[in-house]
């Protein structure tokens, strides 16, 4: 390792954390992500990850017409308009998918890019007129978050706090409506009115990251801390913890990756570690893991394999009348091709015996184990 | 309605219920004695399951009203455990056997108010009846359909209603698991309460059931099963081709639904 990087790195390290805007952003970042985070659990486990992409997008709108409206720049009326149009966007989704044929991906869809492309017109048309060259819209399209101010914080904190603890009061109501909404309903809750509760709170998590990330990336900050989560627990409470904490890792390990070169935009750096994040859970989780899954397969195949020649052995044994009639390795790799390998292995376990350079046997502790294991019994060796 | 008869359990009147313009249920009335065990069955896309939900206020009727115990399902909630199918939950969902089954506690617990150690000895209790109890903290993504079947019987029992409303439960179950769910069922009904159940095995009608509806759209029969599962209500309800009746016939000529009718079936078997 380069040590003049690492020196480099460690006497950038307390600079970066007293550096106030790399402060400040980060804490915003890890805020957001955390709430976004925990909340995109309820949209994945609903099969709703789109509709976090459908409310950032239809976001975009709201926030041109709250700053056409009130000529006000700040995050908080921006915010609350964009709250506004994304609620909007999304009751339209639902209304579309009670009243038509529509599906809900299409009605998604639908709504995510008329919003958008609204959002887009408002915004070229706010940028054309002489008071508002200074407005910086556009931050909401990408994110950008080193206009994040202290109070921006403070106000991703509070809201955020808020969802989150509407979803800490209805954990049982939102339980039930994520997995049996029929069942909740015969038992008389109001899964309509719910669903309209937990569909506001996720509005609420994902407008307070648009200035950070920026409507077009969102809805990773919902759906990544979520996906990554449910590979390593069994359990909605510990993935929707889990969730939290790996969308703030991402916000943090974004604000400090980004600070460290020049021009490298925030948002899209969280975005990356999320996905770093997600990579690795998809691999190397237990249980769910892809490695362990490959791992536990192929231990699998070979044991089934093992099997099927050890199998082979004990039916050439019994037609011939007797454990000490050898054969031939080739007659085996014929009838299991890869035999070689899986007769080291039985060899090892003490199931076969090498008589000659090229000629195995069953042992009698083999012969037992096939009998054991019902292999071979029934099999005829055809010559 | 005379005055002194006992209320029934479920009081149908002229229900329709319609997807679009098409009708799913035509003008059905029915009525379903306290304490009876009742398979309500049809062929697909008879509306069995849609008389299930308007019912339990699931789907919208057109027209029509259900009295549960005399009175509206809104007001009779408490009395009524609902199975719905199988395939209509995601079993990966990240939570455990024992968790599932504490959902039947959130209609009585109310809003707001998490389940506590009495609601899990209730769940624990409901494993225990339908043989499940070594599997409260599996990962419902662990298990056999059949089982899957259980937990879900499970939570309708923690309700503790006096009418149960299942949903094909015995949908691609094992023998065992059949066994075990009818035992469970004769257990309710033992008890007083009303079991009414969507059914798709017409073999087994006369031995699990002592109460049947035959549904096409419109009610084609409904009473005690060695009246009404007759030969003739069963062409009307499936239509000219019903291989079981030809089966029926060939085994069992005599056969006019009904236990003895049944018995020498099974014995053909």
């Amino acid at each position: 390792m380069d040590l003049d990087l690492l020196r480099g790195a460690a006497v950038a390290l307390p600079d970066l954390l007293g550096d106030y805007t790399l402060r400040t952003v980060a804490l915003g970042a890890a805020a957001l992500g955390a709430v976004s985070g925990s909340l995109g659990s309820f949209a994945v486990l609903r099969k709703q990850s789109l509709l976090g992409d459908a409310i950032s997008h239809a976001a975009l709108p709201g926030i041109a017409l709250a700053f056409l409206l009130t000529g006000s720049k700040s995050s908080l009326v921006l915010i609350l308009g964009a709250a506004i149009a994304g609620w909007i966007g999304t009751l339209i989704v639902m209304r579309i998918v009670g009243t038509t044929r529509v599906k809900e991906d299409s009605a998604l869809g639908i709504v995510l890019s008329v919003f958008f492309g609204l959002g887009l017109v408002l915004l070229t048309a706010i940028q054309k007129r002489p008071d508002a060259s200074q407005a910086g819209l556009d931050r909401f399209l990408f994110g950008q978050a080193a206009t994040l101010l202290y109070r921006d914080v403070l106000m991703i904190a509070g809201l955020g706090a808020v969802a989150l603890g509407i979803a800490a009061l209805f954990w049982k109501e939102f339980k039930l409506l994520t997995f049996d909404p029929d069942f909740g309903a015969s038992l008389g809750f109001p899964i309509r009115a719910l669903d309209v509760l937990l569909t506001t709170v996720l509005v609420i998590s994902i407008v307070i990251g648009l200035q950070t990330v920026g409507v077009v990336l969102m809805s990773a900050m919902v759906v990544a801390p979520a996906a990554a989560a449910r590979q390593w627990t069994d359990r909605m409470g510990g993935m929707v913890v889990l969730a939290g904490g790996f969308g703030a890792l991402a916000g943090v390990s974004g604000a400090v990756v980004s600070s460290l070169g020049e021009r490298v935009p925030t948002g899209p750096t969280i975005v990356l570690s999320l996905t770093v994040l997600v990579l690795v859970s998809l691999a190397f989780a237990p249980n769910r893991g892809l490695v362990w899954e490959s791992v536990r397969q192929r231990a699998n195949r070979r044991r089934l394999h093992m099997d099927a020649v050890l199998g082979g052995l004990y039916a050439l044994a019994r037609q011939h009348g007797g454990a000490e009639h050898a054969h031939a390795t080739a007659a085996l790799e014929a009838l299991h091709p890869g035999a070689r390998h899986e007769l080291d292995a039985l060899a090892a376990r003490g199931w076969a015996r090498q008589t000659d350079r090229d000629a195995w046997c069953i042992t009698p502790a083999g012969a037992a184990e096939a009998e054991r294991r019902h292999v071979g019994a029934g099999e005829e060796v055809e010559p | 309605m005379s005055e002194n008869r006992p209320t029934p359990a479920i009081e149908v009147n002229d229900l329709t219920v319609a997807y679009r313009e098409k009708p799913v249920l035509w003008d059905v009335d029915l009525e379903v004695p306290a304490g009876v065990l009742m398979a309500i069955v049809g062929p697909n896309g008879a509306g069995k399951s849609t008389l299930i939900k308007a019912a339990l206020g699931l789907v919208r009727a057109a027209a029509g009203q259900v009295l549960v115990h005399g009175r509206p399902y809104a007001e009779q909630r408490r009395l009524v455990a609902y199975v719905p199918q199988r395939g209509s939950v995601d079993w990966d969902f990240p939570t455990s056997v024992l968790d599932v089954v504490m959902m039947g506690c959130y209609g009585a617990l109310g809003w707001l108010r998490r389940p506590g150690r009495k609601e899990r000895e209730a769940a624990m209790a409901a494993l225990r009846q339908v043989g499940m109890e070594d599997f409260a903290a599996r990962q419902i993504s662990q298990l056999s359909g059949g089982q899957q079947q259980r937990v879900f019987l499970a939570r309708a029992l923690v309700q503790d209603a006096r009418l149960y409303l299942m949903d094909e439960p015995f949908q691609g179950v094992d023998a065992k698991t059949e066994r075990a769910i009818v035992t469970v069922l004769q257990e309710l009904r033992a008890q007083g309460k009303t079991v009414v159940v969507v059914h798709h095995d017409l073999e087994t009608v006369p031995e699990y059931f002592d109460w049947v509806l035959l549904l096409n759209v419109r009610r084609i029969a409904s009473g005690p099963v060695d009246e009404v599962f007759t030969d003739e209500n069963l062409r009307l309800t499936y239509g000219g081709r019903v291989p079981f009746l030809q089966r029926r016939s060939g085994d069992a000529p005599a056969a006019h639904g009904g236990a003895p009718g049944e018995r020498t079936l099974r014995a053909a078997d």
